[in-house]
């Protein structure tokens, strides 16, 4: 796929600065503007562009196509429960510590059988071991509540220095859209460091040829292992922050369509640039929570329009508009 | 011929929604069960495999020179249409066909009562595979298939039509993956969710026994039903558990499975 001009180099970091700075100041100001469910939703957009971000570590940049990435989701949810179920902790910090280490935890070991393998082998072995999680969910009821899922109540910040009792639909679109906004900023740029270090770059040789990259030295299956483990760790970040905005965890987001949104969603965006995934994420989100008002074939509307993006927009929408701009720009020169 | 397909389980699927289907027409409440009412079953591996005769061309063909990601991400758009519409079509609920297999009766063996129906399905399963087997390696048609899958440019320039074989090949995996679903209908019922769990066993199966190796399948699949069998009489609950952990002990163990040729 050398022919896709994609991947930004580290060089036009201040032009990247340019578009984010303006995007951060609109997310910014979104709570006083909008109506808080449209902030919700926003968050809801936010937190599956965090998981999308992890997931296209390991898709568009090392070429390794997940169909388990509910895993990760549901342990980082699944974390956040416990934490209160068993420990009676409601701490967010607590929650999210919590949530990372169990999804390193997890995505450590699945990612240790995985990575042995590549294409189709490692997609359908991602998947049997989300599958796994999914049944032990569903089946041991009496740890995991079945699928009644399990309650998840507000959370209280920093000690209770914020203020988080009084009512629920202000917390979440205020307190609770800020946090999650400076967990996606700070995702989103660890992220951007990440693929543009020489790690990154050695995970995008490792996509392209791989037999070439273990000849310069790259150790492929290593790079592969910790990508898959950042990858993870992401994704079970974006589980742990959307409970508390849910409010209940079930096995659902362990299941695999759940999997096949994040494909989808990064797939909508365009899984070559690397913000495909957080447009895609923003987009799917609206598109979801209207679809699913007229119509219960979701999943039918879901699959046509994925085949069509392959076979017609296959770089998604990011990369679609970026093409339609050159176009533009050159003509215009 | 090296296409991924996600789908495949949903085309299973999709063979046991038209057989009970069509069997449902013919043989539904207030009818006499017949005998001849057992051809019916191939019903629904012809209708998949006019399902992958027009497929193929339509959403895999446009796809054969890109990566491979495209594919699965094809085959995955397909598996949730058909999901949907088979639910669109038939409803939630499952359909069965049990009056069939009880037309056959049931004979003792080794102390146990066995199903004649089961040993049936047993057979057919045996003579598709042997049919298979010959079809590929004993063939003219399976040489010109195992050529071009091998190397499409050559066999193209030797003046075999590639497009042509693709579907033929494509068509014949469907239909075997329909006649698999038509005749484990009868059994077990057509339900929403088969495919995938289908997918995920044929997956186990192949890891076990060994990627692109015949004897590791057959002794990986056996494996895999013996596990399952077990599994659900002493532990019901982490039954399909023990079925991963199995596959990924032998992962660890030996990376390339029982039978693969690393």
């Amino acid at each position: 796929m050398t022919s896709v001009p994609s991947f930004h180099s580290a060089t036009s970091a201040r032009r990247i600065v340019a578009y984010a700075v303006p995007v951060a100041v609109v997310l910014l100001v979104i709570p006083l503007v909008l109506p808080p469910y449209q902030t919700i939703l926003l968050s809801y957009g936010l937190i599956m562009a965090i998981a999308a971000l992890g997931f296209n570590l390991l898709l568009g940049y090392t070429g390794l196509l997940s169909f388990g990435h509910s895993a990760y989701f549901g342990v980082g949810a699944y974390a956040a429960a416990f934490l209160v179920k068993y420990l009676g902790i409601k701490s967010m910090e607590v929650f999210l510590l919590g949530g990372v280490v169990a999804s390193a935890i997890v995505s450590a070991l699945f990612g240790l059988i995985c990575v042995r393998y590549t294409r189709i082998f490692f997609s359908i072995l991602a998947l049997a071991l989300s599958q796994v999680l999914w049944s032990l969910a569903l089946k041991l009821f009496w740890v995991t509540g079945g699928t009644d899922g399990l309650r998840v109540p507000t959370p209280t910040f920093l000690g209770g220095l914020v203020q988080t009792s009084g009512d629920k639909l202000s917390f979440l679109s205020n307190t609770y859209y800020y946090l999650v906004l400076v967990m996606f900023l700070l995702c989103a740029g660890v992220m951007w460091v990440i693929v543009n270090s020489p790690f990154g770059k050695a995970l995008q040789a490792i996509r392209d040829n791989e037999i070439r990259a273990e000849f310069v030295g790259v150790q492929v299956r290593k790079y592969r292992l910790i990508a898959f483990l950042v990858s993870g760790i992401f994704t079970g970040l974006a589980g742990t922050l959307w409970v508390p905005l849910n409010g209940l965890t079930t096995p659902d987001i362990l299941y695999w369509p759940f999997s096949g949104e994040i494909v989808f969603l990064t797939v909508l965006g365009g899984f070559r640039t690397f913000s495909g995934p957080i447009i895609g994420a923003v987009v799917f989100n609206y598109l979801k929570s209207y679809a699913v008002g007229f119509t219960v074939y979701w999943q039918l509307l879901l699959g046509v329009v994925l085949v069509v993006l392959v076979l017609s927009m296959p770089s998604g929408i990011v990369g679609t508009a970026n093409a339609l701009w050159s176009r533009l720009r050159r003509s215009a020169a | 011929m090296r296409i991924v397909n996600l789908a495949h389980g949903n085309l299973y699927a999709l063979g046991a929604y038209v057989a009970g289907w069509i069997l449902g027409l013919f043989a539904g409440p207030g009818h006499e069960p017949k005998m001849w009412l057992f051809f019916l079953l191939l019903s629904g591996a012809v209708a998949v495999a006019v399902a992958g005769a027009i497929l193929e061309p339509t959403l895999l063909r446009p796809l054969y020179r890109r990566a491979e990601e495209y594919q699965l991400l094809v085959t995955f758009g397909l598996l949730l249409i058909l999901e949907d519409l088979m639910h669109l079509v038939w409803g939630p609920y499952p359909l069965t066909s049990s009056a069939l297999p009880d037309l056959l009766g049931s004979s003792t063996i080794l102390g146990a009562t066995y199903p004649n129906y089961n040993i049936l399905v047993i057979v057919i399963g045996f003579v598709a595979a042997v049919g298979l087997w010959a079809f590929v390696y004993r063939t003219k048609f399976g040489v010109i298939l195992r050529a071009t899958s091998q190397n499409m440019r050559v066999a193209s320039a030797l003046g075999v039509n590639v497009k042509r074989v693709y579907v033929q090949a494509f068509t014949l995996g469907c239909f075997m993956a329909g006649l698999g679903g038509a005749v484990i209908m009868p059994i077990s019922g057509a339900v929403l969710g088969m495919g995938v769990e289908a997918l995920i066993l044929a997956f186990v199966v192949v890891v076990v026994g060994g990627l692109g190796s015949l004897e590791g399948a057959l002794v990986g699949s056996i494996i895999v039903g013996a596990v399952r069998t077990l599994g659900i009489t002493y532990f019901a609950e982490i039954e399909l558990a023990v079925l991963y952990l199995i596959a990924v002990v032998v992962l660890l163990a030996r990376p390339a499975g029982l039978f693969g040729r690393a």
